[in-house]
């Protein structure tokens, strides 16, 4: 059997969701599953980010 | 995740899912259930600071953008009783039938992003919180200075809800603490301290803020600058103390703490901010276990730093928090990483599973059709319709010349909104649309492939950016906002009018990679593309592979990097896919990506090759210096050096008493403007290895602020306990290297003693840190900026870390800046998972913007050509004369060569002259020119 053309990503705060970003960019299917009930993570929460403290969002 | 079966490529995933009890698909995010729901419960988004209802959503971009049903407070769910939501939602998307799901998933591999954990309640009990109300933690205070936060960004303390005029940051709340049991540095809070007290500052500029280090690790790319200049613009207090003692004294917060100088300090502060650290996630050990890979002793995904992305069984990947704490980019980095780590697995299964998603052929025929114009115009929440008569615009509109349809939108750019916008064009038979919203630089792409949708041509949509332009600038002038949003409809309506499709073109790729640089960033880069399935050109410019890395003896967590090297080595000349040219450079690189072709000078020769994409991997070097004694005495090592005298073992130290490692020569500041980095783990990994060899040697170390952050921390503890002294020094009382005798002294200002102390040294190791390459000459030749410290500029720090603003031109390792070999690894297969793009889709896209010469009104003069700074222009002869020519995949569609045409003939798509002479002449119509 060859090898699957998928790929799951636990987690989806801003790694997972840049994983999985870049796998279907690269031609793979992803499942990114999450624990909530919304993707972002923490980085979410944030109002801006360092060190040019631009929206986080 | 409820298991995982199966071998690397052939995975089954159970993966459970729970019940949201809201139809994601029939849901319009309108909010009525939360309004209707009597169940208030804590708001986690806004860290427990605000209430919300059993049924909400996150917040208002939250993705999936449909609302959900807290199942664990619904009173429905839990007693059968209430059900006022399901009664309410016009949409009737409430449906608490569902049940939870389970999915078996087959997936070849897996990558790991769960993040991290949070501190124990107890340890933040520690320093009073909970017990002191305004004592709070670092991401409840990121709610409070966020706009959309609970108290809409005013810093207020919770005792009494009014503005704190002094605030203390205590650093290393459950980091760099035994006794938590969190040894490591969580490595970003310190930053974030500094963020947050800006951010902070800039709403309330009186405020007073003083921020407690241990020691200041901001060692990140930039970090330092960024650091420096909020001291400076915002008068931040930096002190450094171990983390103070905390009272309540007549209800303010009394911190008491002992500087390096061994005086006693104590002051009164209003709010107190815990920088709380980032631990293992709480669920790790259950993932682990579940999915058959380590853990290392704090929790997180044990990793080794030559391949900082596998964890311990194969076919699982990592990236993320959960590998080691760390900051925004270097998530992203992993990120980029991981995902190339998988292409490379799975290479046969690419583009197996992925469906192509399509769009309806266009309707030229509406297109050709008069201007049918649906405007509408967002309330961006009460972001824009805070400020500016949103329904006041949205009724001018409807008086505009070709205005067929004009509403308003809640937030434009939600999906139900945008179905709800594709319906409306096809039922209007709308041929045109004006969002007035914010900015087109974000949002303009998902308006586009709306339009696409319904079978219009994308470049048919013009944004009037209300927000930015008018609710944010004019916020205390709604009546001058609203008669300002007014004008940029109309002008964005007169331009609809004109707005004619664009053709969508693209390029071919050709499937080659150039990899400049073959050192351990190049090498790894070059071995993820050719393992992708791609071929790749490796250059490198001595007559070896390896790079730094062969100067580097040992590494901290005890893998031998001479075997690394080896393996790297052997790995690249076995590849199939690699070509290595060594003695080689670039002499010039010309074309666009996915259609470059580079001349390389080997030796006498030179040999052209044709490539799609290009990594510059081309490394850093050892700082050089003629001070500190250094090339004076043989007594002065740089620490390269030591390392290199080290590793002949206990005969490298023979008669060595006194080893003094004097930290920063050269970095931050002294010559080079940044913190290179790796110097202080370096310094304490030598360290370590002296003791080891020699346990009655001496070791000194002189430091700044010793940055050992994430588990390198763990090693400075245990110099500490074998001995090594610490001795801080400042940058103004920097020590000297003196000569006594045939042998030296170094001199130090003792902070504790308040004067200089003489050290006698058998060897001075000096940590020189890391200067960047000879970049100009590529720069120059791939057109790829420098940063002002001669490093490669990534195009975004957090968003876009390993592309240059160049497409098709990526970078890793050294070149981008100091780091230890780690990190350099996980950049660099980063770099190749974003190289791979282009190749793995074999098309790029063109922007449809691009410029358009007509050659007919042409008279060839070339000053477009010589004004290009993208090179998009070349002068073609066609006939006698020469004519102008845009390499469409080249041009940025800057403009600046329709702008400087004599004649005219060069026209931008979507910005012709007659559409800016008709915004123009919009906007003096009516206002400004009566």
């Amino acid at each position: 059997m060859s090898k699957s053309g998928a790929i799951m990503v636990l987690g989806g705060g801003v790694a997972g969701v840049q994983t999985a970003l870049d796998l279907a960019d690269l031609g793979f299917y992803v499942y990114l599953v999450e624990k909530k009930a919304s993707i972002g993570g923490v980085m979410a929460q944030l109002d801006k980010t360092f060190p040019t403290n631009d929206c986080s969002l | 995740m409820e298991d995982l079966e199966g071998k690397p490529g052939q995975f089954t995933a159970t993966v459970h899912q729970e019940p949201r009890y809201i139809d994601e698909d029939k849901c319009t995010s309108c909010g009525t259930c939360t309004m209707y729901c009597p169940k208030p419960v804590a708001d986690f988004y806004n860290e427990r600071l605000d209430v919300t209802r059993a049924p909400h959503i996150d917040y208002t971009q939250a993705i999936p953008a449909s609302y959900y049903i807290d199942a664990k407070e619904c009173l429905r769910v839990n007693f059968e009783t209430c059900n006022l939501c399901a009664q309410t939602c016009t949409a009737k998307a409430i449906d608490f039938s569902q049940k939870p799901a389970k999915h078996k998933l087959d997936v070849g591999a897996v990558v790991m992003a769960p993040g991290f954990g949070r501190i124990d309640q107890e340890v933040l009990e520690k320093f009073g919180y909970g017990k002191y109300p305004n004592v709070v933690t670092s991401l409840e205070f990121e709610r409070l200075t966020c706009a959309s936060g609970p108290t809409e960004g005013h810093v207020v303390r919770f005792s009494d809800e009014k503005a704190p005029g002094k605030i203390a940051f205590l650093q290393c709340v459950g980091s760099r603490d035994e006794s938590c049991g969190n040894g490591f540095c969580s490595s970003v809070c310190c930053m974030y301290a500094v963020k947050e007290a800006s951010v902070a500052k800039e709403h309330e500029p009186d405020l007073d803020i003083a921020l407690f280090f241990m020691d200041v690790r901001t060692q990140g790319k930039g970090f330092d600058d960024a650091r420096k200049r909020a001291e400076e613009k915002y008068g931040l207090r930096v002190i450094r103390a171990r983390v103070p003692r905390i009272a309540q004294v007549d209800g303010r917060l009394g911190l008491s703490w002992t500087t390096d100088d061994g005086e006693s300090h104590s002051e009164l502060f209003d709010m107190v901010v815990l920088s709380v650290g980032l631990c293992a996630p709480e669920d790790a050990r259950d993932i682990a276990g579940l999915a058959g890979f380590e853990l290392n002793h704090y929790g997180f995904c044990k990793t080794s730093s030559a391949d900082p992305l596998a964890t311990t069984r194969d076919g699982i990947l990592v990236a993320g928090a959960f590998q080691g704490p760390k900051d925004v980019p270097e998530s992203v980095t992993q990120a980029s990483g991981a995902a190339a780590a998988a292409s490379e697995m799975l290479a046969d299964g690419r583009n197996t599973r992925t469906v192509t998603e399509t769009f309806p052929d266009e309707d030229t025929e509406l297109e050709a059709e008069e201007p049918r114009i649906g405007v509408f115009v967002c309330h961006c929440g009460v972001n824009i319709a805070g400020v500016v008569d949103v329904k006041a615009v949205r009724d001018y509109a409807a008086t505009l010349p070709g205005v067929v349809l004009y509403e308003n939108t809640l937030y434009s750019c939600s999906q139900d909104a945008l179905t709800t916008l594709a319906e409306k064009i096809a039922k209007n038979r709308l041929n045109r649309v004006v969002i007035a919203a914010c900015s087109p630089r974000t949002h303009e792409p998902l308006f586009q492939a709306t339009l696409r949708s319904v079978g219009l041509n994308p470049a048919l949509i013009e944004m009037a950016n209300i927000r930015d332009q008018c609710s944010w600038v004019h916020s205390q002038e709604p009546e001058a906002a609203t008669e300002k949003a007014k004008d940029l409809v109309r002008m964005a309506a007169a331009k609809a009018a004109l707005l004619q499709p664009l053709e969508q073109p693209t390029v071919d790729v050709t499937p080659k990679a150039l990899v400049i640089g073959g050192g351990a960033a190049g090498m790894t880069a070059a071995l993820s593309i050719a393992d992708q399935g791609y071929e790749t050109v490796l250059v490198e410019r001595s007559k070896e592979l390896g790079g730094n890395l062969k100067r580097v003896r040992f590494l901290l967590d005890g893998a031998d990097p001479g075997k690394v090297l080896k393996g790297l080595v052997k790995r690249v000349k076995k590849n199939p896919r690699i070509e290595v040219r060594l003695k080689a450079s670039v002499e010039s690189i010309s074309g666009y990506v996915g259609n470059f072709t580079t001349t390389i000078a080997v030796g006498k020769k030179t040999e052209l090759v044709n490539h799609g994409v290009v990594v510059i991997a081309t490394g850093g070097q050892e700082y050089r210096l003629d001070s500190y004694l250094y090339g004076e005495s043989k007594r002065v090592l740089t620490q390269l050096e030591l390392e290199e005298r080290l590793a002949r073992g206990k005969t490298g130290l023979r008669n060595v008493r006194n080893v003094v490692m004097i930290q920063c020569v050269g970095s931050r500041g002294e010559d080079l403007n940044y913190c290179s980095r790796l110097c202080c783990t370096q310094a304490v990994k030598n360290a370590l290895r002296i003791k080891e060899l020699r346990p009655e040697t001496d070791v000194y170390v002189l430091y700044r602020d010793m940055r050992t952050y994430g588990f390198a921390e763990d090693a400075y503890r245990e110099a500490r306990k074998q001995g090594v002294i610490f001795l801080r020094y400042d940058p103004e009382r920097r020590p000297e290297v003196l000569k006594v005798g045939r042998g030296i002294k170094v001199r130090v200002f003792d902070r504790l003693l308040g004067e200089d102390i003489d050290i006698p040294a058998n060897i001075v190791a000096l940590s020189v840190g890391v200067a960047p390459g000879e970049n100009d000459e590529l720069s120059k030749i791939v057109k790829a900026s420098l940063t002002s410290d001669g490093f490669f500029l990534e195009a975004h720090a957090k968003l876009r870390p390993v592309e240059t603003a160049v497409d098709g031109v990526y970078l890793c390792g050294l070149a981008h800046g100091p780091k230890a070999l780690d990190e350099s690894v996980a950049q660099a297969k980063a770099a190749a998972g974003k190289a791979a793009v282009p190749l793995a889709k074999g098309k790029v896209p063109v922007a449809p913007l691009v410029s358009h010469v007509d050659k007919d009104k042409c008279i060839g003069c070339g000053i477009c050509e010589k004004l290009c700074p993208f090179n998009a222009i070349n002068m073609v002869k066609e006939g006698k004369r020469k004519k102008a020519e845009t390499l469409t995949a080249s041009c940025k569609c800057c403009g600046i060569c329709a702008s400087h045409c004599p004649v005219l003939a060069i026209s931008m798509g979507g910005f012709t002259d007659e559409i800016i002479m008709a915004q123009i002449h919009a906007f003096g119509g009516d206002g400004c020119g009566q």
